[in-house]
C-alpha cells in the first residue's frame, strides 16, 4: 500500500498533472485512514489559494484598514 | 467609510516608495531570470511604462499590483524567448533533485509514513487568515527561506503561472525533478507555515 511519501508526492504532482484513476483511487483509500495526508491534500489548495493572493498583491503594508472585512459586510 | 491618505500625486512623489517598489521588483525578477542585467531591464522597461500612466491610481497598493502584473509580463515574454531557444536542446536527467533531501528524512519515518510530530495538522479556515497583515509577514518569510532553485520554480509555477514544460526548458531539468522539486518546496513551505503561523493561530 502506498505510504504517507508517496501519498504526499501524488498530491504535489496533482497540482501539475491529472492523475490516472488508479493513482487517484489509491490516493483516497490512503486519505481515509491518514487524517495527516488528508490534511495535507487540503493544504496543498490551500497554498494555491494563498499564492494567488499573494501575487495580486495583498501585501501587509499597502492595506488600508479594514481590508479584512472586504468579503463581508461590516456591521 | 475609509479615508485613503493617498492622493495621486503623493503616491509617485514618495521617494521612499519608489525605491521600496523598486528594490521588490528587482528581486523579484533576480529570482525568476537568474540574471542581474535581464532583470534590471525587465525592472526599468516596467517601472517606466508603468508611470506614465501612474496618476490613474490613487493608492500605493493598486499601483503597486499593477508594476507587477507588468513587471509578471514581461519575465514571462523573456522566460518564453529563452524557452524558444532551448527547445531543441531538451535537458537530460540532471541533479535538479539534490536540494532538501534532508527535510524528507526529517519529517518521514523509513517505512515513509510521517514523523509523530510532523503530522500535518488541520489547519481551521485558512480563507480568512489570508487577509491577514501579519499572516502575510509569515508567509513572505517561509518563501524566502526556501532554497534558491525550490523558490524560482515555485514562484514561476505558482506566480507566473507558466507551464511545466517552459520551466523546465528555462531551467535545464527534466519533467520529473521539476515536480520533486516543487514537491520539496511545497513540503517545506507548508511546514514553516504550520510552525509559525497555524500551529499557533488556531486558538485565536
Amino acid at each position: 500500500m502506498m505510504n504517507c511519501r508517496e501519498a504526499t508526492r501524488l498530491m504535489s504532482e496533482a497540482q501539475e498533472r491529472k492523475l490516472s484513476l488508479g493513482e487517484t483511487a489509491e490516493l483516497k483509500i490512503h486519505t481515509m485512514i491518514c487524517a495527516g495526508c488528508k490534511n495535507f491534500g487540503q493544504q496543498m489548495q490551500s497554498l494555491r489559494g494563498m499564492m494567488r493572493s499573494f501575487a495580486q498583491g495583498d501585501d501587509p503594508e499597502d492595506k488600508p484598514p479594514g481590508w479584512q472585512g472586504h468579503n463581508k459586510d461590516n456591521e | 467609510m475609509n479615508t485613503l491618505t493617498d492622493t495621486p500625486s503623493n503616491t509617485l512623489a514618495d521617494r521612499h516608495f519608489l525605491e521600496q517598489l523598486r528594490h521588490q521588483m528587482l528581486s523579484f525578477a533576480r529570482l525568476q531570470l537568474n540574471d542581474d542585467h535581464l532583470a534590471e531591464d525587465a525592472v526599468q522597461e516596467a517601472l517606466a511604462g508603468a508611470l506614465k500612466n501612474a496618476d490613474a491610481f490613487k493608492r500605493q497598493a493598486a499601483l503597486k499590483t499593477w508594476v507587477f502584473a507588468i513587471l509578471k509580463n514581461k519575465i514571462t515574454d523573456i522566460l518564453r524567448q529563452k524557452y524558444r531557444l532551448q527547445e531543441h536542446m531538451l535537458p537530460d536527467d540532471d541533479d535538479g533533485c539534490k536540494n532538501g533531501e534532508e527535510l524528507d528524512d526529517q519529517l518521514f519515518d523509513h517505512r515513509g509514513h510521517w514523523q509523530a510530530d510532523e503530522r500535518p495538522q488541520h489547519w481551521g479556515a485558512p480563507q480568512r487568515l489570508v487577509y491577514e497583515r501579519q499572516f502575510w509577514q509569515v508567509f513572505d518569510a517561509c518563501l524566502n527561506h526556501l532554497p534558491a532553485q525550490q523558490a524560482r520554480v515555485f514562484m514561476m509555477r505558482e506566480f507566473l503561472e507558466l507551464s511545466s514544460n517552459e520551466i523546465c526548458s528555462a531551467q535545464s531539468v527534466s519533467v520529473s525533478n521539476l515536480h520533486v522539486l516543487l514537491y520539496r518546496a511545497r513540503l517545506q513551505l507548508r511546514e514553516c507555515l504550520e510552525n509559525n503561523w497555524f500551529s499557533g493561530a488556531q486558538e485565536a
